[in-house]
């Protein structure tokens, strides 16, 4: 019980202090819009929220798979061959040095008006080089122990890996996963802001934006707010499920 | 004696380097040795001299460049299945309860026990060690001594004809080592089995094995052996009796001068 009136409480505590300093300093609503003009603007675009809200989860979610697989596979080739880490990790540092800012308009003019491709690919690139990162980082550091447990009985380099390598690198997949998943949602909503008639909650916030309609912007940024938290919270509920072990109990 | 094929392991004339960077380092040179039938050897000597590469060659984990290892009057030259190995680590699997990890080798190994005889050999070993009421804990929850005791039941679920050991009581504190030595003398009453085990501990080799091989620096080779008489059944007071002691001097003076050949 506790767990859920406490964050719930923050909540209301901090709507409040929202609420409070924006009226105490007579702010008008392009400076900053309070909370109680949030409500109106969602229900005046509730469709609109809801299927840009729809648009801009699947796309993240699609791009943070693509980022597992991809990343998965990389940090799978990285941590089982040292000549292969060797060589494509400056690569993939590079590649991830890029402000992905830069490489949006980029994807855009590549496919253009493809706006679910683009989106999905720019939510993708960001995200996947934590997860390749971590997976071979978990898998190079397999104690030689551990596989010769197995070798010696006469093991494949495949049952080792289901046995003992994939188990033991979740821990360090899951706490990557926890920044991806925030990773693909930026880049998704950077593509959906910049590409031009789009849709997605970046494209909402755009227009909010176009029309001084402010009250919608910030009521863009509390939705978007919401659907981070939900797919944070996604990412640790399967860590629970399937990297629970790891978990120390507290006492 | 080293070419006797009657020899449940008989290492015979093993010479290996290893190779890195177009460096060579010798570390085994014309080692022969053997462990008859439910024998239990104990293989000591200066530190880094080539223990360890020993019992991989023994595990089928790597071939000499020369020479030739032996398990059953057959030349071992990949992993068998009939050969269970413990370490310093005990490397058990976080992810499994003790049991479950205990029936690791079963999941690799062909077994003609089901799935029911597979857990109940594996709560008859756990009961061995003294570890019945842990068989549903996470490695984690167990003390150092503990989790090598599961590690010994993993070693033996399936039957393993040959048992290597490499340093396993190294990292536990001297109380829990000669419990473990106890346990160990239980395991091998229970469960005949022939050993290999490699330490640094001689009180431990004169207690545990039936022959002390003592390795010189490397390239190491068999410098000197102790067959160790072994009657009624064992306890820790058999270490400070006269005769354990002479043998225990007599070790001393072996690594010394193992020691000292490397230092020339």
């Amino acid at each position: 019980m506790r767990q859920y009136l406490v964050p719930g409480f923050a909540m209301v505590i901090f709507l409040v202090f929202w609420e409070a300093l924006v009226w105490v300093n007579d702010w008008p609503n392009y400076k900053m819009a309070s909370p109680s003009d949030l409500w109106p603007a969602f229900w005046r675009f509730k469709e609109l929220f809801l299927s840009y809200g729809w648009d801009t989860l699947w796309r993240t979610v699609v791009g943070l798979l693509i980022a597992i697989v991809i990343g998965v596979l990389f940090g799978m080739i990285m941590g089982f061959s040292k000549i292969m880490r060797e060589g494509l990790y400056p690569l993939l540092v590079g590649f991830n040095a890029i402000p992905k800012a830069t490489v949006v308009p980029i994807v855009a003019l590549m496919f253009v008006g493809q706006h679910d491709l683009n989106t999905v690919l720019i939510a993708f690139m960001i995200s996947f080089f934590p997860i390749a990162v971590s997976v071979s980082i978990g898998l190079s550091t397999l104690e030689p122990e551990y596989r010769d447990i197995l070798r010696s009985l006469g093991a494949s380099k495949l049952t080792i890996f289901w046995k003992i390598a994939l188990p033991k690198t979740l821990p360090e997949f899951f706490g990557a996963l926890k920044v991806a998943v925030t990773l693909a949602f930026i880049g998704t909503n950077l593509m959906e802001i910049v590409s031009p008639h789009g849709r997605g909650l970046g494209a909402l916030f755009d227009s909010g934006k176009t029309n001084s309609d402010y009250p919608l912007m910030f009521a863009v940024l509390i939705a978007l707010a919401v659907l981070g938290i939900a797919l944070y919270y996604v990412v640790v509920f399967l860590e629970k499920i399937f990297a629970g072990w790891a978990e120390r109990s507290a006492d | 004696m080293a070419s006797s094929r009657e020899n449940l392991i008989a290492i015979e004339n093993v010479t290996h380097a290893y190779r890195k960077d177009g460096h060579t380092l010798p570390v085994l040179e014309d080692l022969s040795l053997g462990v008859v039938e439910h024998g239990f050897t104990a293989v000591v000597g200066p530190s880094g001299c080539g223990k360890s590469t020993l019992t991989r060659l023994i595990a089928g984990l790597m071939r000499p460049d020369a020479g030739s290892v032996w398990l059953h009057g057959e030349q071992v030259v990949s992993p068998r299945s009939t050969v269970g190995m413990a370490f310093q680590n005990p490397v058990l699997l976080e992810w499994r309860s003790i049991l479950k990890n205990v029936l690791l080798p079963l999941e690799i190994v062909p077994t003609s026990l089901s799935k029911q005889g597979a857990e109940d050999r594996a709560r008859h070993l756990l009961h061995l060690v003294g570890l019945s009421a842990f068989e549903d804990k996470r490695p984690s929850e167990l003390s150092g001594g503990m989790r090598q005791r599961a590690s010994l039941c993993r070693a033996l679920i399936h039957n393993p004809d040959v048992l290597i050991l490499d340093e396993p009581f190294g990292a536990l504190d001297a109380f829990t080592r000669e419990d473990l030595w106890l346990t160990m003398h239980k395991l091998r009453a229970e469960e005949p089995f022939t050993g290999v085990l490699i330490t640094h501990d001689l009180r431990e080799s004169i207690f545990l094995a039936d022959e002390v091989v003592v390795l010189s620096d490397r390239p190491a080779t068999v410098q000197h052996r102790v067959a160790l008489k072994r009657e009624g059944s064992p306890t820790l007071d058999q270490l400070y009796t006269g005769e354990s002691i002479a043998t225990l001097n007599e070790l001393r003076e072996q690594i010394r001068i193992a020691r000292n050949g490397a230092e020339v």
